[in-house]
């Protein structure tokens, strides 16, 4: 696990995200949410498992800021920005970038890890998925307030086509 | 999500139809702490109508594994769809659970 480039190394091909969206802290947009972000990692070219792998990340990742950033207060915002990542135009791109921002309460990004899975409970297993399934996740603060997480998948980094 | 309560060999079997994820998840639970309030000697948790699942359904399962144990009850899941047992397998808990390909495997606890 790396951090993301960011747009340091212009692996982005803009500024401004093909797909940004915003929905409140509610549990029952995920869904929508995860439809969104598969059918766009679909049209960028991933298959349909690794597609699904993605729309779970960002699933996570909500979730997360829904119970820990926002302690599930309902009228928290959260924008879902999406790009594909490689030249402005290519055929197919090299991969999707996703950031995930809110307003919630800001912590220390070191002390967001995954916990031992060795531990068998219910619970905490977001940041844990978010790591495995991506190619990389950075979770910074905003200015002002809010958390930004930064999550990258790569295309060359797909299994074979042997799950759904 | 639809919780479907069914009956296998005279044992319950909770059967969710449906995404399971954080807006839902408390239906689940719900369902399974009723069934293991009765203390049967098996439940089974058939998951084939469920085509996806995050952590929060994930947690509700490993919560029901750890009340099934205190409680001498037999947990099994099943039919889980490929999708699902990817989050079991990233969480590495594939292992943890006893985990079924059919109702056809399951026998008596």
């Amino acid at each position: 696990m790396t951090e993301c480039c960011g747009k340091q190394d212009g692996c982005c091909s803009s500024a401004t995200p093909d797909v940004r969206i915003e929905v409140v802290s509610q549990a029952r947009y995920l869904a929508g949410a995860r439809d969104l972000v598969r059918a766009v990692a679909g049209r960028l070219g991933f298959d349909a498992a690794q597609c699904g792998r993605i729309a779970l990340a960002v699933d996570e990742a909500l979730c997360n800021v829904i119970n820990h950033g926002y302690d599930k207060r309902p009228d928290g915002r959260i924008w879902i920005s999406i790009w594909p990542m490689g030249d402005p135009m290519p055929e197919r791109p090299t991969g999707i970038r996703i950031v995930i921002e809110d307003n919630a309460k800001q912590v220390d990004p070191e002390k967001i890890k995954p916990r031992d899975l060795a531990e068998i409970r219910p619970g905490g297993l977001g940041v844990h998925i978010i790591r495995e399934v991506m190619d990389c996740a950075t979770y910074e603060k905003r200015n002002g307030a809010g958390m930004r997480l930064t999550m990258e998948k790569k295309l060359d980094t797909c299994p074979p086509k042997d799950t759904q | 999500m639809e919780v479907k309560e069914e009956q296998l060999n005279g044992h319950p079997v909770i059967a969710p139809q449906g995404d399971v994820d954080l807006g839902n998840s408390k239906d689940l639970q719900y369902h399974l702490r009723q069934s293991l309030n009765k203390k049967p000697k098996q439940l089974v948790v058939d998951l084939g109508g469920v085509p996806y699942m995050d952590s929060s359904g994930v947690a509700t399962l490993v919560e029901a594994m750890q009340v099934s144990r205190r409680s001498g009850v037999s947990l099994v899941l099943c039919a889980m769809t490929p999708r699902v047992k990817s989050i079991f397998e990233i969480a590495r808990l594939d292992k943890v659970f006893r985990i079924v390909d059919s109702r056809d495997q399951i026998t008596n606890a």
